[in-house]
């Protein structure tokens, strides 16, 4: 490595910056002349050193860091001013065929979704030894035994094995670890990675960010790392830069950034962040029971052989039981795949389930399509992503009017007067009835979708992940909103999420999720104040904790994937039993 | 995978079933009467009858079809009204020049549409782009025989570089063997051009760039195996559509295949004959379809077959 810093003139103080950035603007060119995505930015990062840049969706962080690749979208985003050095070469005006000679070599890059971030066709290896090869020339055996060597550094299992699969093979945590292996693989001296745990299980974000570290010290990169979450930024980073709509807001160390935030905005940022511990204390529900699950079990069936029969079922949920409360917010928690996401679809019908729900003492088994209808009147859902759960071409009106419409409730003009009344409810202007879901903001558009749930004044609202997708700001807005709403309403919520501090701040009681199985559900006290499975301890102590004085405990590395939820027909998990160990916290019988 | 074959297999046979069906009876129901062709105009109606009864013709529907079929199930096609000779011997020695006309046609329609669409996506936006895409437009609606006489026209009678038409060398092939891919390149090139702009905004893209690849193995290697997926399926079912295609064009050039001999049959009513070829292309699609079926998992490893 010494070797080749000498040759590229990287090194010439044991101090210097390895890369440094001068009064970067870079602008994307618009019918309305060159418009400003990053302005004026300076920053220097030294050898070793872990610098955080940190902001939420367009704040620039990303732009920023495809400007220092070179990777910016041609032609309409370019850099239009200032400098960006690496050693002693200035990056931005290198020709074409130069800087491809850096790229991947000296400077390398990892990205936030693994699913797609590596070519489908190809196999891992073959994306490991093209990376080698494209700068060093080595030969094909010498390059896969590298990869190999790449592979095993990352903590992959059977590193052989992964060389020859394909990534859909793999799960998302496996993925990452690839692309970080194939980063540095050539021990570039700079690794910008790019919200690189965003897309993963808080487990599997563990892992990563505990690798990164590691292969930082062993390797001594330097490591921009892009987040907008506070939690990585206290843990991982030495400095941090908080950026703003395209401009740098202030720069310090992290711990002097989490102690004494200067500007209003870095205050306003962390003051929003969900922490641990923070939830108030709520007053135990004891409303009737609004929504009831006995024993509901959901399958998949896999179909194969010659006549197409089912061979294997995919156990989604298993035997799972709870009540929610009137006015009760009860939280489902796990990771992806768990089957959260599942109960969801059966409390509204939408996938065949086994075993007994009811909903307002109404049993949904047995229900006719009238039944059905009206069932939905008391069950409403919010997703994930407002603006897919949003047909772009109504408007808003007449999207929070639907249900009404659908369900025949009241006139046209008494359906938009409700519309408008809801638009209120929710913080939105009513003048904005007659615009399309596209004129709003991510925020709006998941207030849009609130207000379409109340319409029809349901007596449970599902929210799926529905706070996930939104910046921590608006998060907390949206989150102080739905509390409100279930004040003045009375609303039971069931909050699925995989956000265990979110899910801490606003839940009552909570279940947590392994394999289609709950294993721990209590209040949110009793879960998060005296967890008693391992799994929900392990996915507690895996998040983040925004305070770089937080000490973890030396963490408990798990080893290997989760199990697969197919089985063949016949077949199945073992069935969790629970175990009331006073005040109705239910925890899995140990064997 | 055994599994999957045994199953499109008997599905293709349902299916040749299902074309046979309604091909015979819509010959049935035809107000032409073959055996007036047969016959000839000064026939006496005694005449008529005898022939309509010597090849069975009188008999109702049910029973003509389930004849037909009986003699599918032991490999015999018919004879020919007109030409009295097995359909099945008709047929096979003119599929070789069909099969030959038919793999140079789809090698022309690939090369000139994947490569007008690799370009036009390359050089999106340009007045390249738009000059290609506008020129696939015209090949999409050009009718068949027009692209044919005006080939023939320029390059067999003006410049006489090719023969007018006939068969036998590769210099007879060069010509109806272009006009069925300049026909057939148009879908090719839009399908392309979408599907690399598509792929080249994959994060996987973005990923090689940052390795440091070159930009012709970036396109090459990462984009181009990825594009080409929906293309295949559509290679499979463009078949039908291409043997439209080869009974203009081999009648135009005079190509003595399979097309040509539907179309003299079509003309005369010569059922046995347009049963024969009907089920010959038939099978033509339901191969390939499954042929590019079977080849998709090589492509894609995420496909599995089952």
């Amino acid at each position: 490595m010494t070797a080749m810093q000498d040759i590229s003139g990287a090194v010439a103080a044991p101090d210097a910056p390895v890369l440094a950035v001068d009064g970067l603007c870079v602008s994307v060119r618009t019918e309305n002349g060159l418009k400003p995505l990053v302005r004026d930015l300076s920053f220097t990062l030294r050898r070793g050193e872990m610098l955080a840049i940190a902001g939420e969706s367009g704040s620039g962080k990303s732009i920023t860091s495809l400007a220092i690749m070179g990777l910016l979208p041609p032609p309409a985003v370019r850099v239009t001013g200032g400098s960006v050095r690496l050693g002693a070469t200035e990056l931005t005006s290198l020709p074409e065929s130069r800087m491809r000679a850096l790229r991947g070599d000296r400077i390398a890059m990892i990205f936030q979704e693994p699913m797609t971030s590596l070519n489908p066709v190809l196999t891992v290896g073959a994306q490991l030894v093209e990376a080698i090869r494209a700068h060093e020339p080595v030969g094909r055996s010498e390059a896969r035994a590298r990869a190999v060597q790449a592979l095993q550094a990352v903590r992959l299992s059977q590193p052989e094995r992964r060389m020859t699969q394909y990534p859909h093979e793999l799960s998302g945590g496996m993925r990452q670890r690839v692309m970080i292996a194939m980063a540095l693989a050539l021990r570039p001296e700079v690794l910008i990675a790019d919200e690189p745990t965003t897309a993963l299980d808080v487990t599997v974000q563990r892992e990563v960010l505990d690798l990164l570290r590691d292969l930082q010290r062993d390797m001594g990169t330097a490591i921009i790392l892009i987040t907008h979450d506070m939690g990585v930024v206290a843990e991982m980073a030495d400095r941090v830069i908080v950026m703003k709509d395209g401009a740098m807001v202030e720069e310090a160390t992290t711990a002097d950034l989490f102690a004494r935030p200067a500007a209003q905005y870095t205050r306003d940022l962390l003051a929003a962040v969900p922490r641990m511990g923070a939830g108030a204390a709520r007053a135990e529900v004891t409303g009737d029971t609004i929504a009831s699950l006995r024993d509901v079990v959901v399958r998949f069936p896999l179909r194969g052989g010659l006549l197409g029969r089912v061979t294997q079922n995919v156990h989604a949920v298993e035997h799972v039981s709870f009540d929610i409360r009137r006015g009760e917010t009860f939280a489902l928690v796990g990771e992806s795949g768990c089957g959260k996401s599942t109960i969801a679809k059966a409390i509204v019908g939408l996938v065949p389930h086994a075993g007994r729900i009811e909903v307002g003492g109404q049993a949904l088994e047995g229900l006719d399509a009238a039944g059905q209808k009206a069932l939905r009147r008391r069950v409403q859902m919010v997703f994930q992503d407002p603006m897919a759960a949003l047909d772009p071409r109504m408007t808003v009106g007449a999207l929070i009017a639907e249900p009404l419409v659908i369900h025949g409730v009241g006139t046209a003009a008494e359906q938009r007067a409700r519309a408008a009344d809801l638009m209120a409810r929710v913080g939105l202007s009513a003048d904005g009835l007659d615009r399309y879901p596209h004129e709003f903001s991510g925020g709006q558009r998941q207030r849009v979708c609130i207000a379409r749930a109340l319409a029809l004044n349901p007596a449970l609202i599902i929210a799926d992940e529905s706070v996930s997708a939104l910046d921590v700001s608006v998060q907390a807005r949206v989150l102080d909103l739905l509390r409100a709403l279930q004040q003045e309403f009375g609303i039971a919520f069931l909050f699925i999420s995989h956000d265990m501090a979110v899910v801490e701040n606003i839940s009552d009681r909570v279940a947590v999720m392994y394999l289609g199985q709950i294993v721990e559900l209590g209040t949110r006290a009793q879960v998060f104040g005296n967890p008693q499975h391992s799994y929900t301890r392990r996915l507690i102590d895996a998040v983040p904790v925004p305070d770089p004085t937080h000490q973890r405990a030396a963490s408990l590395r798990l080893a290997g994937e989760v199990p697969s939820p197919v089985h063949a027909i016949g077949h199945g998990p073992e069935r969790v039993e629970l175990v009331d160990i006073g005040g109705g916290h239910l925890v899995q019988k140990q064997v | 995978m055994a599994a999957y074959l045994v199953r499109r297999i008997v599905q293709a046979v349902l299916i040749l079933l299902g074309v046979s069906f309604i091909t015979f009876f819509l010959l049935y129901v035809l107000p032409a009467d073959p055996v007036r062709q047969i016959a000839g105009r000064s026939a006496t109606a005694e005449t008529v009858e005898n022939i309509r009864r010597q090849l069975g013709l009188d008999q109702p529907f049910v029973v003509q079809y389930g004849r037909y079929l009986a003699g599918l199930a032991q490999g015999d096609l018919g004879r020919s009204y007109l030409q009295k000779t097995e359909v099945a011997e008709l047929i096979a020695s003119r599929l070789p020049a069909t099969l030959q006309l038919m793999l140079a046609g789809i090698a022309c329609e690939l090369a000139l549409g994947l490569g007008m669409g690799i370009a036009a996506a390359l050089l999106r936006g340009r007045l390249a782009d738009q000059a290609l895409m506008m020129a696939s437009f015209v090949t999409v609606s050009a009718p068949q025989f027009v692209v044919s006489l005006l080939l023939l026209y320029v390059f067999a009678v003006k410049l006489g570089w090719f023969p007018i038409g006939g068969y036998g060398t590769w210099r007879h092939l060069v010509l109806p063997a272009v006009t069925l891919g300049i026909l057939g390149s148009g879908w090719y090139s839009r399908m392309m051009r979408s599907s690399m702009i598509d792929v080249l905004r994959a994060d996987f893209i973005r990923t090689a760039r940052a390795k440091g690849l070159t930009r012709s193995r970036v396109i090459f290697r990462h984009a181009l195996p990825n594009a080409v997926l929906p293309i295949i399926a559509m290679i499979g079912i463009d078949i039908g559509i291409f043997m439209g295609g080869i009974v203009v064009v081999e009648s135009v050039f005079g190509w003595p295949g399979i097309g040509q001999l539907a179309w003299q049959a079509i003309q005369r009513v010569d059922i046995p004959i347009i049963m024969g070829v009907t089920l010959v292309s038939a099978c033509a699609i339901v191969l390939g379809n499954l042929l590019a079926d079977v080849l998709a998992p090589f492509v894609d490893p995420r496909i599995r077959l089952r």
